[in-house]
């Protein structure tokens, strides 16, 4: 059961993450789809505000969008591996704790 | 969730950078007196701390038509308590501002308070609340992630119409409208993040449970989530 619970909270998230992709139109003029919200945000602050002018420009810009993607791949990638290992981490120590209360008497003897 | 670099206006960023200060020093303290008291628990701290980084990374498609991101920020909110996630939140923001363009140094205190301030102490406080009305653990666990993941963004909606008020409706209207773009958005990925932030607990309490019941978030007979 639990195992399955797992599964199957895992396939919603997939579900959830890719059937907008099948349920959302195209944009009938030239607006991009699936462009970020944060971006949207700033064209709307544009329309309410058009005379605003953004007083700081972020230091550094990724040379490109590849170069963004990597960086967000590299977030992801550290996050993930270090979770990983974390989780191996654990499932070894649960492992060892139940064959050491299993034959308490082999591994107390173990020099 | 992130408002851009350059967008909030000076008074504005000034004053959130101010609020959101206390929470980081605040939460540094915490963090401290955590690790000096379990030093166990460090590694689960960077589990938590991973957790927002992944989560944050993760652009997803949403039904309204445009990408947005969980935050990540409930997991560690109720292992280490809602302060503790304004300096890991902070750490994650300012990782985007620097290398990515992605939020900013002028609007790090907006997206602090945001993301690592209302996020944490709400998913503390509906944690604390669907317990309370003794909805089972996963459920808690669910509604406390995901309603962490919405208020963020309806956080920063607020933010934004406070310092864009329309011409004519004012903050409301303003509001409405930055709510369709970020709040909306947000429905499915907040789901998403809270199924996610319960397959993490699922697994943490199969194999950690002792860490879990020292943190008083499992109770001694609810050993499976």
């Amino acid at each position: 059961m639990k195992r399955h619970q797992n599964a199957l909270l895992l396939l919603a998230v997939v579900l959830l993450a890719v059937l907008p992709l099948w349920l959302v139109d195209k944009p009938a003029s030239g607006a991009s789809i699936f462009a970020g919200a944060d971006n949207k945000a700033m064209e709307l602050i544009g329309q309410i505000a058009p005379t605003y002018q953004p007083w700081f420009a972020p230091l550094l810009e990724p040379a490109s969008g590849e170069i963004a993607s990597l960086l967000f791949a590299v977030q992801a990638a550290l996050g993930a591996g270090f979770i990983g290992y974390y989780l191996g981490v654990s499932v070894t120590r649960e492992k060892l704790r139940r064959a050491a209360a299993q034959n308490p008497e082999k591994t107390a003897g173990a020099d | 969730m992130h408002i851009m670099e350059g967008f909030l206006p000076f008074s504005h960023a000034v004053g959130w950078t101010l609020a959101a200060t206390p929470f980081v020093a605040g939460g540094l303290l915490t963090i401290r007196r955590r690790i000096r008291a379990k030093p166990e628990q460090r590694m689960l701290l960077g589990v938590a701390a991973a957790f927002a980084f992944v989560l944050s990374a993760l652009k997803l498609p949403s039904v309204t038509g445009s990408c947005s991101h969980p935050t990540g920020t409930g997991l560690g909110a109720l292992l280490f308590g809602p302060a503790a996630m304004a300096p890991i939140g902070a750490v994650v923001l300012l990782f985007q501002a620097l290398l990515l363009a992605h939020g900013g140094l002028t609007t790090l205190g907006a997206n602090i308070f945001s993301m690592a301030v209302v996020g944490p102490f709400a998913a503390a406080g509906v944690f604390k609340l669907a317990r309370a009305l003794k909805a089972s653990f996963a459920l808690s666990i669910f509604l406390a992630a995901s309603l962490a993941d919405l208020l963020t963004y309806v956080t920063t909606s607020a933010q934004l119409a406070w310092a864009f008020p329309d011409p004519t409706g004012g903050f409301i209207a303003s509001f409405a409208k930055f709510a369709g773009i970020f709040a909306l958005t947000q429905i499915p990925l907040a789901i998403s993040e809270g199924l996610l932030t319960v397959v993490i607990f699922n697994a943490l309490a199969r194999f950690n449970p002792q860490e879990l019941q020292d943190m008083k978030l499992l109770p001694a007979g609810e050993a499976q989530a």
